[in-house]
């Protein structure tokens, strides 16, 4: 007996969705290649783009691979990823843009 | 929950546990399994400001060469870097190929696709390794400058984790070939597919913000 | 070959101070009575059975507040040195180097190894019984936890006669703290001490999170949960995005320091900066860490003692979570001071005056639920009125350091170092010692003494006073921080010696409190009830110490304050006991290999103290075993029958 899944349907014998969300990932990993080796932008340009392609990626693990939206309650697990994803962010640009305070200051 | 699950730690299953009229999977049937999944989300956002830690730290040091290589020449071999990249994510790809067979229930295949992540792990290690003794042979150590103590520490923390990582699914392969699906082996399974994906996802912006930014630089 | 072993000892043991060869012989002396007293009473098996191999969380919370008292009095010890050596000017009870040593010693002890275990064992003995659970949903990463930190404060705790202690402040700022200028092990001891209970920090973190999400009482939604839950839960999310930047911090301190690594060097393009922004991610947060706790505890007390549910229930559960959140954001006021003059370490600057809002919202809500009920004056509320009016002020004081202009004059003073004592004792320390007289019966079955209990209070609470009000006073008048003597004529002696006498009414509060716990076990008030305030939250409808699987029937929770209610109706958990049939109970086994697994991370931490590498790679090697061992297993919990839950249940006159 194959195993129920989160609809309650059987599942799916062709892995679909992990297909697609492996053919993404290369698509970004690419792109993201690519844009580096092109040099048509500028550098501050390049890296906003190669970012957003990064966070893409995540998106796609999160969706594709790593089951996020299931759970046997209330989601708190995208509510503390989420707090991380913003924490992390203070922590990266508070840090640099402190450091960059300071060697202004020294 | 909207019904009881069933709390049996033996991963017997007597009633499809539901939530919101959903039925869930086998890993969330034992009475430590939600617990432990939970645990393993929370423990992965930890792990993530550790790493954005580092990522901070290698940011702000990025340009102290102290005289030394740049990021810029110590990146010039493209295709190392995006072989890794490739790998970690195909195997980030079997991993998820792996939980696929398990819940359909094919213990061989579940088996075969966590072979192969382990496989690709070993190799992307490999690789890396191959990468970081060459920096060495060329004398850029982690005691050279700031830069490549941020380098190395980040990427090699990355690469401690995915070991760990290896050696862990070893544990669970041999645990599942020894017991089959039951609901224990499914919430290893998950929980360690969780992790593989995450360390992908790391690997996703040292690749974008230390490689990519040296190239582009 | 003699010579060599002779050369070794002297190095790898601290020498040369009269106390430390006393502490030596101390320390020997009290090992082997405990060796000679588990041996003849035949206590091994036990030691081991019941308590180092326990998952319990009740047993884990009782040895987390063994550790933290101990720790309260190791770091007490240290600040009277302090004070003695201070009391008067020009003295040589301690030398500059010495004096150093103690106060990076009483600092980081106090903060990471008493107050941290000291929240923990709170959490751990209210939290599941409050929540109506049978354990944490972790217990053995519980247990690991524990012991992590355990080893973690030992380790620190041995570079006081071996190696020597470290003495770069207890925020260890580099580059001072770099190995030109900081050859010695002692840094590595600070480093490694605090990066393996930082572990266990996290851990507990993650485990409490999961417990308080996920293992309540049928019925009890988040905000029916009592308030203590709640200052956890936010305790908790600041532990777990806070203390990875500690860790990292340390990492990379230590591998500049073994592995000759440039990050925060003056060399090599290192900015040590960046540690003291990394410790600060973590620094500022931790205040909140400790002090969330403190105000659940309080809010618990009052609710309990005043016989009143707790005013505004949802602005008190608001405040707590955006404390937990906005308390992230602050860090980096630590160095702006810095970057404008250098040395210097505000230490709570501007965090009292954005905790200062939530925590009106908070002393409001406490004294509004005290009004007009019959308040019972006991042990708890004491020192809750005692917290509540020493941090009002402290708060103030913090306020008046915000000021820019008045920081100006006094950072770096002792006016910041009344100041945050001030928040610390006043604030950490007395709200934790209210919980601990109230949780106090629950632990171990008997009432603390009330009358010893008022003259420690009184001591403490006087001391205190005495103690900081003239270090203000310094402050002003300028005698700065970690100056280890002053000169006769700068006119600071009366104030110092005014200050010295307070600390050691101090200490004679902590003997009190020490004659009195040893008094109560024998003549204490027994509690027969499990509610002997007339308590109102779960854990006081269960007998006191509670049954090792909690609740025999877990009740069905309707209204906020469950037991008060149940009570209220006229309900019991005898009842439930009468009217539900008994079902097996499913328990989590015990396990040695917590206590193993950080053994072996104090070798490896030992071995790396030193650079043993081959002494660090095995413990590392036993680490990697023993966590492989728990990965492999598949059955670690057991069911206790149905009969002997009744058997329990009627033995404890329940059935
Ligand atoms: C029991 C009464 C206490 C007394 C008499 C006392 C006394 C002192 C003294 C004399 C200093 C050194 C000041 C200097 O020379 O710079 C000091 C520093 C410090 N104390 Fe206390 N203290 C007490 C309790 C506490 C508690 C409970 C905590 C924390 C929970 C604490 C945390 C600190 C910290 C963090 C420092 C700074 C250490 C450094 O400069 O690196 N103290 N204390
Ligand atoms: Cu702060």
């Amino acid at each position: 007996m194959s195993q129920p899944t989160m609809n309650g349907n059987k599942a799916p014998h062709v892995p679909m969705k992990n297909l697609v969300g492996f053919l993404l990932s290369l698509i970004l990993t690419f792109a993201a290649l690519g844009l580096g080796l092109a040099h048509v932008m500028s550098f501050g340009m390049v890296m906003f783009i190669i970012l957003i392609l990064a966070v893409l990626q995540i998106v796609v693990q999160l969706y594709f691979f790593m089951h996020f939206t299931e759970s046997d309650g209330p989601r708190y697990h995208i509510i503390g990823l989420a707090i991380a994803v913003f924490f992390v962010i203070c922590i990266i640009g508070g840090s640099i843009w402190a450091m960059t305070f300071n060697s202004q200051a020294l | 929950m909207s019904t009881a699950i069933h709390k049996s730690s033996h991963g017997s299953v007597h009633e499809s546990p539901k939530y919101k009229g959903k039925v869930l999977p086998l890993e969330y049937t034992s009475h430590e399994g939600p617990l432990n999944i939970l645990g393993f989300w929370i423990f992965l956002a930890t792990d993530l400001i550790l790493f954005g830690c580092l990522f901070a730290t290698y940011f702000v040091l990025r340009t102290h060469v102290d005289g030394g290589v740049t990021d810029k020449e110590l990146f010039d071999n493209i295709t190392s870097f995006t072989a890794e990249t490739v790998i970690l994510l195909t195997s980030s790809f079997t991993s998820s190929l792996a939980i696929f067979a398990m819940r359909n229930n094919n213990k061989k295949r579940l088996i075969g696709w966590l072979i192969v992540t382990v496989i690709l792990g070993l190799s992307f290690v490999g690789l890396e390794l191959r990468e970081f003794i060459e920096y060495y042979h060329e004398g850029y150590t982690m005691s050279r400058s700031a830069f490549l103590s941020g380098f190395f520490t980040l990427v090699g923390t990355h690469g401690c984790h995915v070991s760990l990582g290896i050696i862990w699914m070893i544990s669970i392969i041999t645990q599942i070939a020894r017991y089959g699906i039951d609901a224990i082996n499914a919430r290893k399974t998950f929980i360690i597919s969780l992790y593989w994906h995450f360390l992908d996802i790391v690997w996703v912006f040292i690749f974008s913000v230390v490689y990519l930014t040296g190239v582009v630089s | 070959m003699l010579d060599r072993l002779k050369e070794f000892a002297s190095n790898f043991f601290v020498t040369g101070e009269p106390m430390i060869y006393m502490s030596d012989v101390a320390i020997v002396l009290v090992s082997l009575a405990i060796i000679f007293t588990l041996t003849y009473f035949k206590k091994w098996k036990w030691l081991w059975r019941e308590w180092i191999t326990t998952v319990d969380h009740k047993r884990i919370g009782i040895m987390y507040l063994i550790s933290a008292l101990l720790m309260l009095f190791r770091g007490g010890v240290d600040a009277l040195l302090m004070r003695t050596q201070l009391a008067l000017p020009n003295q040589h009870f301690l030398d500059a180097q010495h004096y150093n040593e103690i106060f990076t010693t009483h600092g980081t002890i106090m903060i990471l190894f008493m107050a941290m275990p000291f929240i923990f064992a709170l959490f751990n003995i209210a939290v599941p019984l409050q929540l109506g659970a049978r354990d944490v949903a972790f217990p053995y990463l519980n247990a690991i936890s524990f012991w992590m930190f355990f080893f973690g404060a030992l380790l620190f705790n041995l570079s006081f006669v071996i190696g020597g202690s470290p003495d770069g402040g207890w925020m260890s700022y580099p580059p001072l703290t770099e190995l030109p200028t900081d050859p010695g092990p002692g840094e590595n001891f600070y480093l490694l001490g605090l990066q393996i209970s930082g572990i266990g920090s996290i851990a507990t973190g993650i485990n409490f999170i999961v417990t308080i999400l996920k293992m309540r009482a049928p019925g009890m939604k988040l905000m029916k949960m009592p308030l203590f839950c709640w200052s956890v839960l936010a305790s908790c999310i600041v532990i777990i995005f806070a203390f990875p930047a500690l860790t990292i911090a340390l990492l990379l301190l230590m591998i500049d320091r073994m592995a000759g690594a440039h990050f925060f060097t003056m060399t090599g393009g290192g900015n040590p900066m960046m540690y003291i922004n990394l410790f600060w991610v973590w620094g500022h947060p931790e205040v909140y860490i400790v002090i969330l706790p403190a105000f659940g505890i309080l809010s618990e007390v009052v609710a309990t003692f005043s016989r009143k549910k707790i005013f505004g229930y949802a602005s008190m559960v608001a405040s707590l979570m955006v404390i937990s959140i906005v308390s992230y954001l602050v860090w980096a006021h630590h160095y702006f001071v810095m970057g404008a003059s250098a040395g210097v370490n505000s230490f709570f600057g501007v965090a009292s005056m954005i905790i200062g809002i939530p925590t009106g919202v908070k002393i409001f809500n406490w004294i509004f639920t005290m009004f007009r009920g019959r308040v019972r004056m006991t042990l708890p509320i004491y020192w809750t009125m005692a917290m509540i009016t020493c941090f009002a002020f402290g708060g103030m004081t913090g306020i008046m350091l915000a000021a820019v202009p008045i920081d100006y004059q006094v950072h770096n003073s002792y006016f910041l170092i009344a100041h945050f004592h001030q928040t610390l004792i006043g604030g950490v320390v007395f709200g934790l010692l209210a919980g601990l007289y109230y949780w106090w019966p629950k632990m171990f079955g008997f009432k603390l003494n009330e009358r010893l209990g008022k003259w420690a209070f009184w001591f403490f609470n006087i001391g205190f006073y005495v103690c900081f009000m003239p270090q203000y006073a310094l402050g002003f008048m300028g005698m700065t921080r970690r100056v280890y003597t002053y000169p006769a004529d700068a006119g600071w002696t009366s104030m110092n010696f005014t200050s010295t006498i307070g600390a050691y009414m101090m200490g004679v509060g902590f003997i009190f409190m020490v004659v009195q716990i040893l008094y109560s076990i024998k003549y204490g008030e027994r509690d027969l009830t499990g509610d002997p305030w007339d308590g109102r939250t779960l854990e006081w409808s269960v007998p006191s110490p509670a049954p090792e699987y909690n609740f025999a029937h877990i009740p069905e929770v309707e209204e906020r304050d469950a037991w008060w209610e149940m009570k209220q109706k006229g309900q019991s958990l005898v009842q439930l006991n009468h009217q539900k049939p008994f079902e097996p109970i499913h328990m989590p086994n015990n396990s040695g290999r917590p206590f193993i697994m950080s053994l072996f991370f104090f070798i490896a931490g030992f071995g790396l103290v030193f650079n043993w590498w081959w002494m660090g790679a095995v413990g590392l090697l036993g680490v990697a075993v023993t966590m492989v061992l728990r990965s492999q297993e598949r059955h670690d919990s057991h069911y206790i029958p149905a009969e002997e839950v009744q058997r329990s249940e009627a033995a404890l006159g329940r059935f």
